[in-house]
């Protein structure tokens, strides 16, 4: 399987991702920015890190980069696109995924392990995990998911909620939200289920000596699923 | 503007020294020139006050490379792998503006480290505030941490460890202290050394801003009233730039084009090209038209002085120019070749055709000012009066949680969960042991780090203090596992013109030079901050220790957390009741007098290397020092981690319970072994002449002291976690 990591100025979880793809069987090529095309890739990434500072808005100016046009088209013919961290930021202000990324509720940055509820395994990237509760790992300033009521409606009606955040047990309480997202929404879908943005770092967990082992469950699981 | 002795005295220096520039120059300095004498022979960068005994410090060891001098110190860990580090304050700017301050402290850290070709791997802090209930306080620890994580999490380098401290007094001068570790291979270690002539002399980085101008200065004098005025002096971080310019710099390094580089730190342009040409004993000519600016109309005094965050002097081989340029260009960084090096051993600029400035780059450097301050020795305090009775009324529960929720004790998670302590995918001990601890990349090595200071024994007596924040950073290394190699200072005074202060700053080096020494633990590099006082109030001395050791095998790393139930707890070396300068003589009794606890060096060496053989052989489950609030805060700061509890027997001497698991004895560690093992590590710390008690047997989750008292380990947490999160949420 091939897959592709795109790298932004101010990107910081590039190399981690490409670490943690090649571990899992990846064939990875990390692409610049400024290239238009994307190499023949059945995964595209878009990394964690403060691409541009985060000035303007996160997200906002890696959304116009040249090699974004490759990705939404990339995108729009079904390709896989993940996005995580600033990546999600990304694809927010990219709109291939609804919704926005406001400030965290406490105003503070988190760096912590959190557990998420998998909330749709109908797609390639969650199909066949036998966990339904994941430990992943969050590190962000800005993760704090909103949208409207009506694409509230809309991401619930065509189930493009990925995963929640809730406790060890999978119950999904204000009290396990760490940055006040609405629902708990800790990833989402695009409506095809093939563009999937979430905060939390699953390469961050791939080391039984790291913070934990559930992003190995999740990459083996997912190259399966590509395969 | 014309130069003369009132117009010296106002850039920060004395008549004399004033008299002597006009000596070394045989002429009157034009206003440029005066700059940059001031910026060259203040404290911070001249180091007048301390360099006579800082050469006093072992600086050299097996596994040194580079000792003090260079950007940073280096260290070898084998393979053709190396640790670069370094610790640096940025108290005087922090406590003006907090965030920025913090924020390019932080930064100015990094740069050190990664102009010697090194990749930033991790990042520690040491903070001390005022009393908590200073008016100030809050606010500024509150924008120190958000400066602190918004550098390093931006930059993506993990922050792994740091120590917080509160004490009145920090009231007015608070410190901030900033340590980065790097990795480089051996081969391809980078210096400010420059070499060779007529080779091109280049700018990289940001654009030069108004910015920190006299930075370097107000860093060297003590605060008053007007310290808001100051804000103008305090440099304003980018690190968006800052990780552009990681990056540009380490693909640049790749190749063979640098012959020197060296930071933009301190004094900016300044320091660079002096220390550059000083080294290479060569001049070096600037042309300062070509220095990218970020105003119009700069002059050529300003753009000397600016220390505007985020810029780099290279010097280039010659030919090699577009290869470079192109490098910078593709990290949208600016890249200006601003002048040569030439024979003349002078430092020359030109501004619109004109020589504005010529100096001889010795009288900068070699012909700086050195002063052998006058100093006071400090006596040895008589015990205090605490009487046994009054410590047999005590409850050793209620005095227990009154030590765990201790601002100075209490758990920071508030802070470090601030800071990104994962990325980079090899942290494998996070913030809240005893040392931070990362993989070295791809192999089966880890570095540990910690940083530490006690400035409570430091005050009490500057020359046990001093060795004791050696031994306490040696410990926190072995306790998860690491052999320590090296370490990195970072000296807080008041000011060096006051003998007493002066004489803490002596006597706290004496001690640090002669346990680093003893321990074979040399200094690597570091730097000294002065005139930590508003007004006459200077703080207590509070050197920071910044310690790095190696593990071989990450596999057997330790961590304090208790593991298992049934598991045997012993204590490691002599407990004998030592309660002045405890935390329970301070803070609950409320006596401030007495000496701090002795060091014994053999025991401090003997005790952690028989440690070290201990859990290379993998017989221990779990280590943790004794500190602050001695054995018992120790056990229940491991019981907290691992949720487990701890049957204590009573203690088989020292009757006096109290004093037995409060007092602040050197040299200890508390450990956890199986059953099954029990008996060969007795063997071991016996045939190596270790004393060691047995404490007690691991249960599920609660804390019995000698099958009278108890408490449920979540209560502790409660204690340990509760005082910060309460405190900054008010």
């Amino acid at each position: 399987m091939k897959s592709a990591v795109i790298t932004f100025p101010g990107s910081n979880c590039d190399r981690d991702m490409d670490v943690a793809l090649r571990k899992f069987g990846f064939k990875n090529k990390m692409v610049w920015h400024d290239d238009a095309e994307l190499p023949k890739s059945d995964l595209v990434v878009l990394p964690g890190g403060f691409s541009y500072g985060d000035y303007l808005r996160c997200g906002s100016m890696a959304s116009k980069s040249k090699i974004m046009k490759s990705v939404t088209n990339f995108a729009a013919s079904g390709g896989m696109v993940m996005g995580i961290c600033n990546g999600f930021q990304i694809l927010v202000e990219t709109g291939l995924v609804p919704g926005v990324l406001l400030r965290n509720k406490y105003l503070e940055f988190i760096c912590k392990n959190v557990f998420v509820k998998i909330n749709n395994k109908q797609n390639t990237y969650f199909k066949d995990i036998k966990n339904d509760v994941l430990e992943f790992h969050i590190a962000h300033n800005e993760g704090n998911y909103f949208c409207t009521k009506d694409q509230l409606k809309e991401i619930e009606d065509n189930e493009q909620v990925a995963i929640d955040y809730c406790d060890n047990n999978g119950k999904i309480e204000e009290q396990f939200n760490p940055n006040g997202s609405i629902k708990n929404i800790a990833g989402i879908f695009n409506k095809k289920k093939n563009v999937l943005g979430m905060m939390p770092h699953p390469e961050r967990m791939i080391d039984p000596a790291l913070s934990g082992e559930d992003g190995s469950l999740f990459f083996n699981n997912l190259i399966n699923n590509l395969k | 503007m014309i130069v003369n002795e009132q117009v010296a005295i106002d850039h920060g220096l004395k008549k004399d020294e004033y008299s002597k520039i006009c000596e070394l120059l045989k002429r009157t300095p034009n206003i440029t020139e005066l700059g940059i004498f001031s910026a060259m022979w203040n404290e911070h960068c001249s180091y007048k006050s301390s360099k006579l005994h800082l050469k006093t410090l072992p600086t050299k060891g097996k596994q040194v490379i580079q000792g003090p001098g260079e950007n940073a110190g280096v260290v070898d860990i084998g393979d053709n792998d190396a640790i670069v580090f370094k610790i640096e304050s940025h108290n005087h700017p922090s406590f003006i503006e907090p965030y920025q301050g913090a924020a390019t402290g932080v930064g100015g850290i990094m740069r050190d480290v990664f102009t010697m070709g090194a990749r930033p791997i991790a990042n520690l802090n040491s903070i001390h505030f005022g009393s908590p209930q200073h008016k100030k306080t809050k606010n500024l620890l509150r924008g120190v941490v958000h400066g602190i994580g918004g550098y390093g999490n931006c930059m993506g380098v993990p922050t792994i460890a740091g120590q917080t401290n509160f004490d009145s007094s920090y009231n007015g001068n608070i410190l901030v202290n900033a340590m980065t570790l790097g990795l480089v291979k051996k081969d391809k270690i980078f210096y400010s050394k420059a070499a060779g002539l007529n080779k091109p002399v280049i700018y990289v980085g940001s654009k030069t801003g108004r910015d920190g101008i006299h930075g370097a200065s107000m860093a060297s004098a003590s605060f008053d009233e007007k310290i808001e005025e100051k804000k103008p002096t305090v440099q304003v971080g980018d690190p968006f730039t800052e990780k552009l310019l990681l990056e540009a710099c380490l693909e640049l390094m790749a190749g063979d084009s640098i012959i020197a580089i060296q930071d933009m730190g301190a004094a900016g342009l300044t320091s660079s090209s002096i220390e550059m040409a000083s080294k290479g004993n060569l001049g070096i000519e600037i042309n300062l038209n070509k220095v990218p600016c970020r105003e119009s109309k700069m002059t050529p005094y300003e753009i000397m002085l600016s220390e505007s965050q985020e810029r780099m002097l290279i010097v280039l081989e010659n030919g090699k120019e577009d290869e470079a340029k192109k490098i910078f260009d593709k990290w949208n960084l600016d890249f200006a070749v601003i002048g040569k090096t030439t024979k003349s051993k002078k430092i020359e600029l030109f501004f619109d055709d004109e020589q504005v400035a010529s100096i001889p780059v010795n009288t900068l450097v070699e012909n700086s000012p050195m002063y052998d301050r006058k100093w006071k020795k400090a006596k040895l305090p008589k015990k205090n009066k605490i009487k046994k009775e009054d410590l047999k009324n005590l409850k050793i529960i209620d005095v227990l949680k009154k030590v765990l929720s201790n601002p100075n004790v209490c758990s920071k998670e508030w802070i470090w969960q601030q800071y990104d302590h994962t990325v980079m995918g090899d942290t494998i001990q996070k913030p809240g042991g005893d040392s931070g601890v990362v993989r070295i990349h791809g192999t089966n090595k880890a570095v540990a780090a910690s940083v530490d200071s006690s400035a409570v024994y430091c005050w009490a007596h500057p020359l046990t203090g001093g060795k004791q924040v050696i031994c306490e950073s040696f410990r926190n290394l072995i306790s998860v596992g690491a052999k320590p190699i090296a370490i990195t200072n970072c000296l807080n005074f008041g000011s060096p013109e006051n003998e007493e202060n002066m004489g803490e700053f002596v006597e706290c080096v004496q001690g640090i030079g002669e346990a680093a020494e003893y321990l074979k633990f040399p200094v690597v590099s570091g730097n000294v901050s002065f005139y930590n006082q508003t007004k006459e109030e200077g703080i207590k001395p509070t050197p920071s220790i910044g310690g790095v050791g190696l593990i071989k095998d990450y596999n057997k790393m330790i961590t304090m957390d208790f593991k298992k139930i049934d598991n045997i707890v012993l204590v490691i070396g002599k407990t004998e009741g030592h309660i002045d300068q405890s935390l329970l003589a301070r803070n609950v009794l409320d006596e401030k007098n007495g000496p701090p606890p002795e060091i014994n060096l053999f025991n401090e060496k003997n005790n952690g290397e028989t440690l070290l053989r201990l859990i290379d052989s993998g017989l221990i489950k779990s280590a943790h020092d004794v500190s602050i609030g001695g054995i018992i805060t120790a056990v229940s700061k491991m019981c907290i981690k691992g949720n487990k509890g701890i049957n204590l027997k009573k203690p088989k001497y020292l009757i006096n319970e109290i004093e037995y698991y409060f007092s602040e004895d050197q040299g200890r560690y508390i450990i956890e072994v199986s059953k099954d093992s029990l008996k060969k590590v007795t063997d071991i710390l016996n045939k190596n002449a270790v004393h060691y008690d047995e404490l007690g047997t691991i249960n599920e989750n609660l804390l019995f002291i000698n099958e009278k008292s108890k408490v449920t380990i979540d209560e502790l947490r409660s204690s340990n976690t509760n005082w910060l999160i309460n405190y900054m949420s008010k």
